[in-house]
């Protein structure tokens, strides 16, 4: 069986979640929701899974936990046995994230969001990042309103559980274990070219240790098409 | 024994100019809509409005009725983006206080608290310290000296929440899983006002008594408001109206279809937006 991107991507959100262990993962997103039922599923069994409203269930639906957003805000995202993966609409080479608008704060060109929990998550806890389509526009320079807390930033607030993991695009999956954590290729999805990953990028991105990313085994695939999504609607996320 | 039932404009005739209110719920999720609407037919304005926005918010900027929004986010959550907020913040006609979720109940705690700050990690760091430069820092008095956010407290003149039954006394109780922060807005505020999809006698709030979420003394006025959220959801009572959702947003994104919009559903009393709404879903 040959994977499609989509489910390269859903089988690489899942590896953010490699030893976990005992936490919430909260997934924003069809992908990223998908990834964290994959390693639930599978390599990590002891997962506590968000089903986006107020209840923790298992991998079958059934309800194991209560998570009210007041529950959530108040000790669950401090406390830090959480690990989100957001999304992004600007990131840039030290992992700094907006979701809040484009352009200036005072009169937006373009309102999105707000800031919503990145600022509270980037401080506490483990945050991933998914970007469905990695381009220029998204990976920019600088972000015009810091969300999410890069390492920049963090180093100079002396925020003490920053853990900014991984972003995993369409095209690949990348961290921040350089010298000056800036942003390094960790692997490149199969078929991605490094100059595609330049090309659609505004900083430049350490690719020298890249390699591809894995395949999903046929038991992961399996669990994708036949169990998790039988509808299809990841390739809608990420087109093959 | 107090009966405090009144109606939607009677709560809405409590909201002067310039005041701050917040209203309840999460996103496009158990919004105090019928007293939103209410509030729309009323000449208020100035109004700074405190919310995990939805539509609520929306609606009041659309009617000019917005002087400054506090908030963490605005969305509609099946939709990620309230076209009338865009539109407000990228015309530049409101002002607002941005903050990181966890900040914005950390400022309704202080409230209900009577603290004038709590602290908090959430914002170090981020940009939220810069578009809000009147936020300060404090630094731990222990050995650990660490530098947190000082959140002000987010008092509110009137705080409008809807949950799912009350007793004519203002006991009131949601039924779905999630309580929001409706507590928090009620005891930051002055005057409190629930609306309920039923009115019931005290021995009929059955089920958890955990599910009794506010208490008499947190209320100030009880509204009798059937589907009293839509088109938020008010579950288990119904969940969001996508469909409507959907044409709010359409018509929000064209000014050409908008005054239709507001001529329909919004001009009248909450009886004839609700019979509208009808005949909308008949039409489906």
């Amino acid at each position: 069986m040959s994977a499609t991107r989509a489910e390269i991507a859903v089988v690489a959100v899942a590896e953010l979640f490699r030893g976990d262990g005992e936490i919430v993962a909260s997934p924003m997103g069809y992908i990223p929701s998908l990834g964290a039922k994959l390693a639930r599923l599978t390599f990590e069994p002891d997962l506590l899974l968000s089903d986006g409203e107020a209840y923790l269930i298992n991998a079958d639906g059934v309800v194991e936990g209560w998570q009210p957003f007041r529950k959530m805000l108040d000790t669950i995202v401090p406390h830090g046995r959480r690990h989100v993966v957001m999304g992004a609409n600007q990131i840039d080479r030290f992992g700094n994230q907006n979701i809040s608008a484009i352009g200036d704060h005072a009169r937006p060109a373009k309102q999105l969001l707000g800031v919503r929990g990145a600022p509270g998550n980037t401080a506490n806890h483990r945050t991933s990042y998914w970007v469905p389509r990695h381009s220029r526009r998204v990976f920019v320079e600088s972000v015009d309103i810091v969300s999410g807390v890069g390492y920049d930033n963090a180093a100079k607030a002396g925020l003490k559980y920053h853990d900014v993991h991984r972003v995993v695009t369409n095209l690949g999956v990348f961290d921040f274990a350089t010298p000056d954590h800036s942003m390094r290729a960790v692997s490149l999805h199969p078929g991605v070219t490094p100059e595609e990953v330049t090309a659609a990028t505004s900083f430049d991105i350490d690719l020298s240790s890249a390699v591809t990313s894995r395949e999903p085994t046929d038991e992961e695939l399996r669990l994708i098409r036949e169990v998790l999504d039988p509808k299809g609607l990841r390739d809608k996320e990420v087109p093959s | 024994m107090a009966d405090k039932r009144m109606s939607a404009d009677e709560v809405a005739a409590e909201v002067r100019d310039g005041m701050t209110i917040g209203i309840g719920g999460w996103g496009s999720r158990r919004k105090p809509m019928a007293l939103v609407r209410a509030l729309l037919r009323t000449p208020v304005r100035d109004l700074t409005v405190v919310s995990y926005g939805g539509p609520d918010v929306g609606l009041l900027c659309a009617a000019g009725k917005v002087k400054r929004v506090v908030f963490g986010f605005v969305t509609l959550d099946s939709i990620p983006f309230d076209p009338w907020f865009g539109r407000a913040r990228e015309t530049g006609s409101i002002e607002v206080t941005e903050y990181d979720e966890g900040m914005f109940a950390a400022a309704l705690s202080a409230a209900a608290q009577r603290l004038p700050f709590l602290p908090l990690r959430a914002g170090l760091g981020s940009e939220v310290m810069r578009v809000n430069p009147g936020l300060r820092t404090v630094r731990s008095p222990y050995a650990d000296g660490e530098e947190l956010v000082a959140v002000p407290a987010q008092e509110l003149d009137v705080a409008l929440v809807h949950l799912n039954r009350a007793d004519a006394r203002g006991n009131a109780q949601y039924l779905g899983p999630d309580p929001y922060f409706d507590d928090l807005f009620c005891l930051a505020a002055k005057k409190r006002f629930v609306s309920v999809e039923k009115v019931v006698d005290t021995a009929e709030l059955t089920g958890p008594v955990q599910s009794l979420l506010l208490n008499r003394s947190a209320v100030d006025g009880v509204v009798e408001a059937p589907r009293g959220a839509h088109f938020t959801t008010a579950v288990p009572d119904y969940g969001r109206d996508e469909r409507f959702q959907k044409h709010y947003v359409a018509c929000a994104k064209d000014p050409e279809a908008w005054p239709g919009f507001v001529d329909r559903f919004l001009s009248g009393d909450e009886a004839r937006y609700l019979s509208e709404v009808d005949r909308f879903e008949a039409a489906a």
